[in-house]
């Protein structure tokens, strides 16, 4: 018979009550806080009587309409987690100077800056991406969904449950303290024997599987079902940079899923891949987790390269300078960035000839980088530039990115490098870069496609303070940083010594602070359109007097996106169906087949929340059932066979026709 | 939402029509069968070498069954998988030597990067580490 202890710990694994971290102040008032707002969320949502549609029309929805507003939603709430992260990093290092120890102790601090780039990277950037490409891809190329629609929203899903299991680190046990990519072996058993390491192996797992499906449902998406004659070299040039941008999620993530892989048997296994004796190696972890984190930022840069394409191209009302030489760029820069992993290790102990070479693909990789910078300016000479918001976050792109750009290169030079590495100079090059390249696209085309999503566009009043604040609360924040670098201040230290350095951190404290008012400004900026939506109503379906496809149907879009599939003679085909005086097609409607909506995905990912927490805290009879659980479900899945319907053609005819007398009341 | 059967495709169905057109070839029972024996075959070398060591040298052992494992992708991807340069307008072929290229970088970039780990890190004592650059 089991004693009680045994019992327990078959139960609960090594989950107990010490677990919940009650006696932390800082984390307690955070539960409070997601507690009330949660229980608030729900009673909103009974009050209005929201609960139907919400499981039917959105959380079990196929339409990648949907699932690329709910994969930005999730990106916007991640943001606010890790920015409340990076906000109290920058409080803590403003503060902890000649004896004070802040507010932070270390082993919490350590937790902060790991779960920060773990967030920003992982459930902010990457959803926000995906859920970008999600929504304008299918309209841009005239389809009416991805290939795979129930795939699309069975990897939202997976994102969603990653994200799920990072934040249950938060109130259940502790998030790791290796810093974002985990290098053992201070992520190896003997160091961390704790559940944080745990956290983020399942956390990424569980949504690297999202990623990657929804990689290849893109690929698939862009290469098949494209409008007639929208051949490779008419395709735009967001959908372009997402087809590399897939190809390079298809092509790593599965080295990142091997490489945790390893380092999962390490911890649960005992094997000896990244350990320090026994024939392990942990620089080869280096190694494998580099030859997928270099492609990554370009996975994250590449579609935020291909939305000011369209934005410069649409604010300057102009064609795009240089098409063919964007899409070759795009091209190049997806092949060079798997020759350039090493340049995140310099210092690790290669020879000269593998440094020079790393060295030296790292600078021609500005080229094509550069090649884009021209192509943008060259649009915008002698064009008629309207500088509207989604215009300002370019231009304001284009000074800091530059900046940003001229940093790498300099960091690309391995003497150079042995100075800088693990220096704030490094932390200032990288945020300048994703938060002056990726964020700042990413505002861009929230402002820019908004109007297609929702039928009414962003105010843009607070739009432009939104803009203004994060811009100058970004040099607030990072300029000092590289100065500090340059000092030879490196990154992860909570405590300082030297009372003179006090100042560049309480400066780049008050930037952060500023930033904040522009993640403020927008949270207002949502809610002040959303109240004045009557005024600010897309009646035209093409609010910015655009050129791609996307355009030429209503906004938000019909669930059929298109009546008709569109067929293309142009680059900018909406610009060239416009010139040529295109008469929308007002009958001989047919009915139209679409995907059925699935529950599936859902479940799915709920069960693998489970599994991963029964995984974290060695509960193996919970881990073992939720898997079971799963693939029943997904074997069940198979056999569902009521999976299409069809639109019938009057339908098709009434939402077409509203629409006509729309566009007549208009002029 | 109605379930009835449209009389004729709309533009989505031929859209999608049209894609299946270009789709690989489904194998014959001749060259399932050929592949079949062919993979059997491949398997079947390597056990023989390993259990009736046949050769002296375990190197050249391990070389020799990487080399038969290569051959038995390039098998499988030719009987079982269908390709060839003409399928799906040639996208496979595409894919295929994007990833090969790939692979082959990943594995002698890392082979060449752990090369030199090993040679300028490994033997490390406080005296050597202190006269690294």
């Amino acid at each position: 018979m089991f004693s009680d202890t045994d019992l327990l710990k078959f139960v609960f694994g090594r989950l107990t009550l010490e677990a919940i971290p009650y006696h932390e102040p800082i984390l307690v008032a955070t539960f409070v806080a997601v507690a009330v707002g949660g229980i608030g969320l729900v009673g909103l949502i009974t009050y209005y009587r929201f609960w139907g549609t919400l499981w039917r029309d959105w959380l079990t929805s196929v339409d990648h309409k949907k699932i690329g507003i709910m994969y930005v939603i999730l990106a916007l709430v991640m943001l606010l987690r890790g920015f409340a992260d990076a906000i109290m990093m920058r409080l803590q290092q403003a503060m902890a100077f000649g004896g004070s120890e802040g507010y932070l102790p270390p082993h919490h601090y350590d937790q902060v800056f790991t779960a920060h780039g773990v967030i920003m990277i992982f459930f902010m950037a990457m959803p926000f991406v995906t859920g970008l490409m999600n929504f304008v891809v299918p309209l841009q190329i005239g389809a009416r969904d991805v290939s795979f629609p129930f795939l699309n929203n069975f990897s939202f899903w997976m994102t969603t449950a990653g994200a799920i299991i990072i934040m249950l680190s938060l109130f259940v046990g502790e998030f790791a303290r290796t810093g974002w990519l985990a290098y053992p072996p201070l992520s190896g058993a003997d160091y961390s024997p704790g559940v944080g390491v745990d956290y983020y192996i399942w956390g990424l797992q569980v949504a690297g599987i999202g990623t990657t499906l929804s990689g290849i449902n893109l690929i698939a998406t862009i290469v098949k079902m494209r409008a007639p004659g929208m051949t490779m070299m008419k395709m735009p040039v967001f959908t372009w940079t997402s087809l590399c941008t897939n190809v390079l999620i298809v092509a790593t993530f599965p080295v990142l899923t091997a490489t945790l892989a390893l380092l999962t048997l390490d911890r649960y296994a005992g094997t000896n891949f990244f350990t320090n004796d026994l024939g392990g190696n942990p620089m080869m972890y280096v190694n494998l987790i580099w030859i997928w984190g270099h492609p990554e930022v370009y996975i994250l840069i590449l579609p935020a390269f291909g939305i000011f394409s369209e934005v410069v191209a649409t604010f300057c009302g102009k064609r795009l300078f240089g098409y063919a030489s964007m899409v070759y760029a795009t091209v190049v820069i997806t092949i060079l960035s798997y020759i350039v992993w090493l340049h995140h290790f310099f210092t690790m102990g290669s020879g000269a000839s593998v440094n020079a070479f790393f060295g030296i693909t790292t600078m021609i990789i500005s080229i094509p980088t550069g090649a884009k910078m021209f192509n943008w300016l060259f649009t915008m000479y002698r064009g008629r530039i309207r500088y509207e918001v989604p215009m300002l976050w370019t231009v304001g792109f284009m000074v800091t990115f530059v900046i940003g750009g001229m940093t790498g290169v300099l960091l690309a030079v391995p003497p150079a490098d042995f100075v800088l590495h693990n220096s704030l100079f490094l932390i200032a090059h990288f945020h300048n870069v994703i938060i002056g390249g990726v964020v700042f696209g990413l505002m861009a085309g929230v402002v820019y496609w908004f109007p297609k999503a929702f039928g009414f566009r962003l105010d843009p009043f607070w739009g432009k303070i939104s803009f203004w604040f994060w811009l100058t609360g970004f040099y607030f924040a990072f300029m000092p940083l590289y100065v500090l670098g340059l000092m030879g201040v490196t990154r992860r230290v909570s405590q300082f010594e030297d009372p003179s350095l006090q100042i560049w951190f309480v400066i780049a404290a008050f930037g952060a602070f500023l930033i904040a008012l522009g993640i403020l400004s927008m949270l207002i900026q949502l809610v002040v359109s959303f109240i004045k939506r009557e005024e600010l109503r897309d009646t035209t379906g093409d609010p910015w007097d655009a050129r791609t496809l996307e355009w030429s149907t209503s906004s938000p879009p019909p669930d059929y996106n298109f009546a008709f599939t569109p067929v293309v003679h142009d680059q900018d085909s909406w610009w060239d169906m416009k010139k040529r005086g295109h008469s929308r097609p007002v009958g001989g409607f047919k009915p139209i087949h679409m995907p059925r909506n699935t529950g599936t995905g859902v479940i799915l990912g709920a069960i693998s929340v489970v599994f991963a927490f029964g995984m974290v805290w060695y509960m193996w009879w919970l881990a073992g059932l939720a898997f079971l659980a799963m693939v029943v479900i997904a074997i069940g899945h198979t056999f569902n066979y009521d999976r299409d319907f069809y639109i019938p053609a009057n339908v098709i005819t009434q939402t077409e026709g509203k629409r006509t007398e729309l566009l007549a009341s208009e002029v | 939402m109605s379930t009835h059967a449209p009389t004729h495709e709309d533009a989505f169905e031929a859209h999608h029509g049209h894609s299946h057109g270009h789709e690989a070839g489904h194998g014959t029972f001749k060259s399932y069968v050929t592949g079949f024996v062919l993979s059997v075959i491949l398997t079947a070398i390597p056990f023989w070498l390993v259990m009736a060591e046949v050769i002296d040298s375990p190197v050249l052992t391990a070389v020799i069954i990487m080399a038969l494992g290569a051959i038995q992708i390039v098998v499988h991807m030719i009987f079982f998988l269908h390709m060839n340069t003409r399928s799906e307008g040639g996208w496979t072929m595409m894919a295929l030597i994007f990833t090969i290229v790939l692979v082959a970088i990943a594995l002698s970039g890392s082979l060449w990067v752990m090369h030199h780990l090993n040679a300028n890190m490994m033997p490390m004592s406080p005296e050597m580490m202190k006269n690294m650059p």
